[in-house]
């Protein structure tokens, strides 16, 4: 099943070259590619952790192996128990020498990161708030070849501080042995040790050639010097979008569809009798949330503008939320795939986030169709969006970090309702079934699927190779070219992600195309 | 008639509307059969506020706030929201024909100030009417504004008529910039139409100086309360306050990502498929004979252009990438550059189509923009698809995208500032490339041949586009093809 490559007849074949690149393609795309450090600033209790993961989340969500490093973990690995702010004084040279010390260790990780393990960007999440501390890591960046880019976080509201303290210092190791107050206490006069010494980034003199955005009071203003390329772009947009008003986000699927009955994938057919029911239930449930100003968002998809019908409020539909585009199986169930497309099928099993159906999409494609949806999401306050399986999975992948791989299995039941509830660093999740029975539409990971030893991309041409002729698209002659074998999955990281921008960059075959 | 009704809709709860889907855009929506209006459903557009944004510019003459103002209303409107930039400048010149020198501007030049400020109103009073009766969204108003009572007046206009206000500034010192900005867009202006160049920068210069006095830029203090975006030396820095909603967002980003150095962007076609030459449409073809020749020719065209760091981006079709693969360099494939999808039409003949989807055929001939093939796309989905696009080719400088018809009227549409219902009919035919360079307030475009015959997909709007017309009326104007 892995080998669908034909070979041999097609010689003068264009795509036979392709074949060639593939192998040089990693390294020209690592070439191309901008290997970035972010660097977080601020005093403690600033955002600046809850920045780094939330960014880092959205990177590898948009398919941007990211990755966090935390110096105050490194510091708790080195300096088993805390006792007390005192480590944190300046002139406490023990405890400087391995503060410092646990920074290069995480810059050596950084490092590793970055050049072996196929990292794109890295968070060196720490204080970082003085000169001589930015210039170290300025030059690590010019040694190792990595764009430099600065995130200050700058608050003096002292409710937004004692807020930050309350959510995630108060609980955490270092205060374990305390009780609120003290750790409290403590920590304010730890962030007193830092404020001595701290040389907020300079836009006008010092710090003038710097790529960095100053996000000062949560967001209120942004300064934003020097953008170098694409993706310090796309995080200042983050960044900018991003807020942290208490608020919950609702995910459900339409009601139960008359083509779910039928196991058919796709389609755009109407509710079933439970499914109306579902959306009956529903209505009631976003009343009892009592919700102040609930955003409604629904797909273009019949099924799921019907169950917004039921809730008699207005609501907004937008087409990126329609469901993943099964291509030729439109409207086929899953016996009928196996046996029309038996190789497809297998495919999909082998590796469900980058399989694209034969005219249609991938998860991957969802991801990116998805994005502004998120962005949006990001900048709203309480929001219910009823869409459908294969995109909750995708928001949800967004929200609880799930990796590409865990992605297409998530469990999402139809007339069941996720609440999201985003607390500390990440997001609570409340599972609410409203109890009217539906078909189950969740395929698990088969057990038996090994996974080969390449994936196969597939662009928009269609080459099942023991299908009948499909009802839908009748192909023409010339199209069956050989479906490229082409690269791992983590080349494919590489690849999808792109150097700047969401494309897949292909080099030069080394001999002429056309003989 | 491609209504399709909800008949099986028996709910317990009496509220729920039947839907049906517009035969046009192929949206689901209520019907209306009892009258009541549909206010419950919109569709996902940029502007969801009710509120219209009025955008101010600030600044010292010469800082691109025109250029500013243009670039961004064409962008709006691209993206659909209906935007109208009001220059004060151009008021100024109905009311006072002909403009002597740079003393009118003088702040002592009582009345200078007179005419300056009721040209001021006037414009607002057209900004009033625009956002309020004409169904605009967002309006430009594009002026020095440099000091806190000129703003302060208008930020009083706004409140009263319920629009939201972002100021966007453009700061800069850089005297090549300034005196480049002069020779490209001032020189030419009707104020200078008798001057030669020396006595035009020379008035240009104290003008300048005639605002400066009283000059009072956008403070992260004193204003901290409004929403701005000051723009400093042509983006090097960027300080954003109080952004309130999406749109302003979206503009934030905009701004943040367009830029003045100069460049070119190559614009054309796959080479000449094998579908193209029997008339079908869509699909994911091979180059024909003659594609692959304009491949080659392509090529040859690129390497005479003689390009820095030319980028070269196609779409996850065949065609492109086989046209691409001609050229040797490094290319990067988008699926969003991918051609309209045609849905149930896909790889049909315009005749197959007009057998098997007659009303589908003349409703796409009644509104092309807005028109999507049934389980396909229309031009206005595709111009949402696009936008990531159109970002990153303000990001980059030079240039090539190799794609597809109807994705390629698209971006042509946006760079050269085309309407909604001239975007379908632009012609964009196979084998020529079009190259467009960004100059003064606009677009150069030059189109480049490259000899290589092939067939001509372009199908113009027919006289009759009602849906009871004849098969003959319907394929009149379909090109010939095998």
């Amino acid at each position: 099943i892995a080998c669908l490559c034909e070979k041999g007849n097609k010689q003068n074949d264009l795509f036979s070259d392709i074949q060639n690149l593939q192998m040089s393609s990693k390294i020209l795309v690592g070439k191309c590619s901008n290997l970035t450090l972010i660097v977080m600033v601020g005093l403690p209790a600033r955002g600046k952790t809850y920045i780094s993961r939330k960014l880092t989340r959205y990177l590898n969500w948009i398919g941007i192996p990211t990755k966090v490093f935390n110096v105050g973990e490194y510091r708790r690995e080195a300096v088993k128990h805390y006792s007390a702010y005192d480590f944190f004084k300046s002139d406490n040279e023990d405890a400087v020498k391995i503060r410092q010390q646990c920074a290069l260790a995480a810059l050596r990780d950084v490092k590793n990161y970055l050049t072996e393990e196929e990292g794109q960007v890295a968070v060196f999440d720490a204080t970082n708030t003085t000169r001589e501390r930015r210039d170290m890591i300025l030059e690590f960046g010019a040694e190792n070849g990595f764009e430099i880019f600065f995130i200050e976080s700058v608050c003096d509201d002292p409710n937004v501080i004692a807020c930050n303290i309350l959510e995630v210092k108060v609980s955490c190791p270092d205060y374990q042995d305390c009780n609120k107050t003290d750790a409290m206490d403590d920590f304010k006069k730890r962030i007193e040790c830092y404020r001595m010494n701290y040389q907020p980034l300079d836009p006008d003199q010092y710090d003038k050639n710097l790529s960095f955005i100053k996000v000062i009071d949560v967001g209120r203003r942004f300064l934003v010097n020097r953008i170098q390329d694409h993706i310090q772009s796309r995080i200042v947009y983050y960044l900018m979008n991003i807020h942290v008003q208490p608020r919950s986000i609702y995910l459900c699927r339409h009601g139960e569809s008359q083509q779910n009955m039928q196991g058919r994938l796709g389609g755009d057919s109407g509710l079933s009798t439970r499914g109306r029911k579902f959306a009956g239930a529903l209505a009631e449930f976003v009343e009892e949330q009592n919700l102040k100003d609930l955003k409604v968002w629904t797909s273009q998809m019949r099924r799921s503008i019907q169950t917004a019908e039921a809730l008699n409020v207005p609501y907004e539909q937008w087409k990126a939320l329609n469901e993943i585009d099964a291509g030729l199986c439109e409207e086929m169930t899953y016996e009928d795939v196996r046996e029309r497309f038996p190789e497809e099928f297998a495919l999909r099993d082998q590796d469900k986030y980058y399989y694209r159906y034969p005219s249609g999409e991938s998860y991957q494609d969802l991801v990116q169709r998805v994005e502004p949806v998120i962005m949006e999401m990001e900048r709203q306050e309480n929001v219910l969006v009823i869409c459908h399986q294969a995109v909750m999975r995708c928001l949800l992948a967004y929200f609880l970090d799930k990796s590409a791989d865990e992605m297409p299995y998530l469990k999402c039941p139809l007339h069941t309702v996720l609440k999201l509830t985003p607390v500390a660093y990440g997001c609570k999740v409340e599972s609410i079934s409203l109890n009217v029975d539906a078909v189950n539409t969740h395929r698990d990971r088969p057990e038996e699927v090994k996974r080969g030893p390449s994936i196969l991309i597939r662009r928009n041409s269609v080459t099942p190779l023991t299908s009948p002729e499909p009802n839908k698209k009748p192909r023409m002659e010339g199209l069956d070219d050989p479906i490229i074998r082409e690269v791992t999955p983590a080349q494919l990281t590489l690849c999808s992600a792109s150097h700047t921008t969401l494309g897949c960059l292909i080099c030069p075959a080394l001999s002429s195309c056309f003989s | 008639m491609n209504v399709t009704e909800d008949s099986t809709e028996q709910c317990g709860n009496s509220l729920t509307r039947e839907l049906t889907q517009n035969p046009l855009k192929k949206i689901w929506v209520p019907s209306s059969t009892n009258g009541l209006p549909e206010r419950h459903i919109s569709q996902r557009k940029v502007c969801m506020t009710n509120c219209p944004t009025l955008i101010v510019t600030v600044g010292l003459p010469a800082r691109g706030k025109t250029y500013i103002s243009k670039k961004l209303t064409r962008y709006l409107n691209w993206i659909d929201v209906p935007t109208k930039e009001f220059n004060v400048g151009q008021y100024r010149r109905e009311c006072v024909k002909i403009y002597k020198s740079f003393e009118f501007f003088q702040p002592d030049n009582e009345e200078g100030l007179k005419i300056r400020k009721q040209c001021a109103l006037a414009a607002l009073n057209d900004v009033r009417q625009f956002l309020t009766d004409e169904g605009g969204q967002v309006a430009v108003f594009d002026a020095t504004n440099t000091t806190r009572e000129r703003r302060e007046t208008i930020i009083r206009f706004a409140e009263q008529n319920g629009f939201k206000v972002f100021f966007v500034e453009s700061v800069c010192e850089d005297p090549d910039v300034i005196a480049e900005n002069i020779v490209q867009v001032k020189l030419g202006s009707p104020d200078y139409i008798h001057c030669n160049t020396e006595e035009a920068v020379a008035d240009f210069m104290k003008r300048i100086k005639c605002y400066e006095n009283s000059y009072q830029p956008l403070d992260e203090e004193l204003d901290r309360d409004l929403s701005f975006i000051k723009i400093i030396d042509v983006g090097r820095r960027y300080l954003v306050n109080r952004v309130q909603d999406h749109i302003q967002s979206r503009i934030v980003y905009y701004l943040m990502n367009i830029h003045i150095t100069p460049r070119s962007i190559y614009l054309c076609r796959h080479g000449e498929s094998d579908l193209n030459i029997k008339g079908r449409i869509g699909g994911d073809s091979g180059l024909s004979a003659r594609g692959k020749e304009f491949a080659k020719a392509l090529r040859q065209f690129i390497q005479s252009q003689n390009i820095r760091d030319l980028k070269v981006w196609t779409s996850q079709m065949k065609r492109t990438i086989q046209t691409a693969e001609a050229l040797g360099v490094p290319y990067e494939q988008w699926k969003a550059l991918n051609e309209i999808d045609a849905g149930v039409c896909e790889e049909l003949m315009y005749e197959e189509i007009q057998q098997r989807y007659p009303q589908e055929f003349a409703l796409r001939d009644q509104d092309k923009y807005r028109y999507r093939y049934p389980k396909g796309e229309s031009y206005e989905d595709l111009v949402q698809r696009l936008e990531p696009v159109i970002m990153e080719l303000e990001r980059q400088e030079n240039v090539l995208v190799i794609c597809h018809q109807a994705v390629m009227r698209c971006l042509l549409a946006y760079f050269l500032d085309k309407t909604a219902e001239e975007l379908p009919y632009l012609k964009c035919t196979l084998h020529t490339v079009l190259k467009l360079t960004p100059m003064a307030y606009g677009c150069k475009v030059e189109s480049v041949c490259l000899n290589v015959d092939a067939v001509n997909t372009h199908r113009d709007r027919p006289s009759n586009v009602n849906v009871l017309r004849t098969t003959e009326d319907a394929l009149q104007t379909v090109p010939p093809h095998l």
